[in-house]
């Protein structure tokens, strides 16, 4: 899960971390309030999307008057944002967080992620700051320099210290950094973090280090443990249709082929669309309706996949483990019936029941193309959709 | 023979009266595997499918010598039970579980790694050696005793690599879904090597999808330890960068992680790959030359 700049910072500022003080603001009036708050007559306005790139989209601004703050305000609220990072349509802008002006002195970067490869929480540093860093690490890879916390007994001040050296830092700002390390390794832990990012972490003018920007994501896992976080989620930020799927326990990324896949087990659904992209089509969707996918998951998942316009056929890849075919088949037969489905629709069943499943489909006398084999389905799905393309 | 678990496993259920716990382990019953006994805490003294019940692992191992235990407790319990099952001296765990939190894994992994038990998962489907012992939610009639170790990330992957070297004639030593997870207990390269070493595996297939890095560590590892014919399909060439499709450890991360790179990796240390799902069998046949 991800948070927003603002609740990020919001926590950071729980721990102890050094943040700018700022306000998120639904509105212009909101926004100008918040500046006249913070004082001063320089300020940082920016949009709060789930997305990077915001700045090169003119989503961040360096404002110097009420006037401009209300502007800014006044031109994204209700607006979409589109970076590099989103799709054509952008994310939808609710609020604009409002931030005192820093003056910056240098930038840099630092992270932390759970590293699969050493199954650690690995925290990296890097004084190339305010970057992509993924360029760092496949550019210059000996500017990224890298900490991993013990599981045993966790973060220790002089691995914050190590790094503020090798960083360049000096004077108070060892201190300042190995202080943020150390409340940085807190929260990851005590939050169940998967990721967190300071993009640019700075020196101040005044020769403070100070956190400019935030991102923090959430294991989704543990979010039965996070409570008061998983009510931070913004539901507008994520797909309509895949936000839809999860409220079904089902799994559903949105893509931009024309054959709908409903299929059992995450690894079968990404093969799946392999599969129909080898015989020259190209998947709509990922959708994986579980093991224990009942009837009406599967109508749900049903009507997930029509209400994607581009679908020209659909194609039901079901393995039979612990769900019955003829579960599945029950639950596909009320769903054409309830949503009334006017694509072709190829269905291969194996395992659990699945003679059972094809009969129940071949008498309920739906149009219902039969799949002989996985490779058999996948050929007629391209064909029904239109041929290869 | 087979690796890690054969007709004379005795294995226990932690979470055994619950509703996962008791459907798959009377399935596990009827194929035929050695359930011993099961734990849940504060029904020890009672008896459940024909078998007692224990309140700690501790316990269940004593009065059963139990080497292998496999765990269907809710998510937020599994660290818990992984690490009684440890303490307890349980040589294999088992843990079907999907959901658990990363940071727990973290903890369980470091753990296992200085105390010389194996597991296996979690968000996986179990292990099984056809005919002997069958240990998590896999269908058990796809199977066929035989001569191909199967390795997947994937549950229905395995069932359909299963299902080509049972139509096939083939049959499988064993079959280990190691999960889905992005910190799971084993690696490809902990299940490769005793497939290498197991007598009866005669070939490989292992099969991957994208995130992480486990399928170009285990194409090293195959390069110079492993002489069986491998026999390889990476799920995900179609996977968008950035989104998570449905197993928590099967996304693209920081351009890092794609099938593309992954059948690049196998390719250059051997191993036969295929682009299609559907031609594992084929494939086998093709590298082994068996009909």
């Amino acid at each position: 899960m991800n948070l927003h700049e603002y609740q990020a910072k919001g926590l950071f500022a729980e721990y102890g971390l050094p943040v700018s003080e700022g306000y998120a603001v639904d509105t212009a009036e909101e926004a100008v309030e918040a500046a006249k708050k913070i004082g001063g007559d320089r300020w940082v306005v920016k949009v709060q999307v789930h997305a990077g790139g915001r700045g090169k989209a003119g989503g961040v601004k360096l404002v110097d008057s009420l006037e401009e703050v209300r502007e800014f305000a006044n031109q994204w609220i209700g607006k979409n944002l589109v970076t590099i990072q989103t799709d054509e349509n952008g994310q939808p802008v609710s609020k604009i967080f409002v931030e005192s002006c820093t003056e910056i002195e240098t930038e840099l970067y630092l992270g932390a992620v759970i590293d699969r490869g050493s199954r650690r929480v690995v925290f990296m540093a890097s004084t190339e700051g305010g970057v992509e860093i993924e360029k760092v690490a496949e550019e210059t890879p000996e500017k990224i320099l890298r900490v991993a916390i013990d599981p045993f007994v966790g973060a220790q001040p002089y691995q914050g210290r190590d790094l503020a050296f090798r960083l360049g830092l000096k004077d108070k700002q060892i201190r300042q950094f190995a202080d943020l390390f150390m409340g940085l390794s807190k929260l990851f832990m005590e939050l169940d973090c998967s990721l967190l990012e300071i993009n640019p972490l700075v020196v101040t003018s005044e020769g403070d280090v100070h956190c400019l920007d935030a991102k923090v994501n959430i294991d989704g896992n543990a979010l039965y443990r996070q409570k008061r976080i998983s009510e931070m989620n913004d539901p507008s930020q994520e797909d309509e249709r895949e936000a839809q799927a999860a409220e079904y326990n089902l799994n559903y990324v949105a893509l931009d082929g024309n054959i709908g896949c409903m299929v059992n087990g995450a690894g079968l659904a990404m093969g799946t669309m392999d599969l129909v992209k080898l015989h020259g089509g190209n998947p709509a969707n990922f959708l994986d309706v579980g093991g224990g996918a009942t009837k009406e998951a599967v109508a749900e998942a049903f009507k997930i996949i029509l209400s994607d316009e581009a679908v020209k056929a659909v194609l039901i890849n079901i393995f039979g483990g612990i769900v019955s075919c003829a579960t599945i088949a029950e639950g596909i037969i009320g769903a054409v019936k309830e949503v009334g489905v006017t694509v072709p629709v190829v269905v291969r069943f194996e395992g659990n029941n699945s003679e059972l499943g094809k009969k129940t489909l071949s008498e309920s006398g739906l149009n219902i193309i039969p799949g002989d084999s996985l490779v058999d389905a996948a050929q007629k799905a391209v064909a029904a959709a239109g041929g290869t393309s | 023979m087979s690796i890690l678990v054969g007709k004379d496993t005795k294995v226990i259920c932690q979470g055994f009266t619950g509703g996962q716990g008791t459907l798959h382990s009377e399935a596990s019953i009827a194929y035929g595997t050695k359930m011993v006994g099961g734990v849940t805490p504060g029904k020890g003294g009672s008896e459940h499918l024909g078998l007692p019940v224990f309140d700690t692992v501790s316990e269940a191992v004593d009065k059963t010598g139990a080497t292998a235990s496999v765990i269907y407790v809710p998510a937020g319990f599994c660290k818990d039970s992984i690490l009684e099952a440890l303490d307890a001296g349980i040589e294999l765990i088992v843990c079907i579980t999907e959901g658990i939190p990363t940071l727990d894994m973290l903890a369980v992994k470091a753990r296992l790694d200085i105390s010389g038990a194996r597991m296996i998962g979690p968000n996986c489907p179990g292990i099984i050696t056809p005919g002997e012992c069958k240990i998590g939610i896999m269908p058990g009639d796809i199977h066929l005793p035989g001569k191909v170790g199967i390795v997947s990330r994937s549950g229905t992957l395995t069932y359909e690599a299963v299902k080509q070297t049972t139509d096939k004639g083939f049959g499988q030593s064993s079959c280990v879904g190691i999960g889905g997870d992005p910190i799971p207990g084993s690696h490809f390269i902990d299940i490769l090597s005793l497939f290498q070493e197991d007598p009866s595996t005669e070939a490989i297939v292992m099969v991957g999808e994208i995130g992480g890095t486990a399928e170009e560590e285990a194409a090293a590892y195959i390069k110079s330890n492993v002489t069986k014919p491998v026999v390889s399909y990476i799920a995900g060439v179609t996977a968008p960068p950035g989104k998570r499709m449905g197993h928590a450890g099967a996304i693209i991360a920081g351009g890092k992680g794609t099938a593309d790179e992954k059948f690049a990796a196998l390719e250059d240390a051997g191993v036969k790959t295929v682009r299609s799902l559907g031609e594992i069998g084929d494939a086998l046949s093709e590298m082994t030359g068996w009909p």
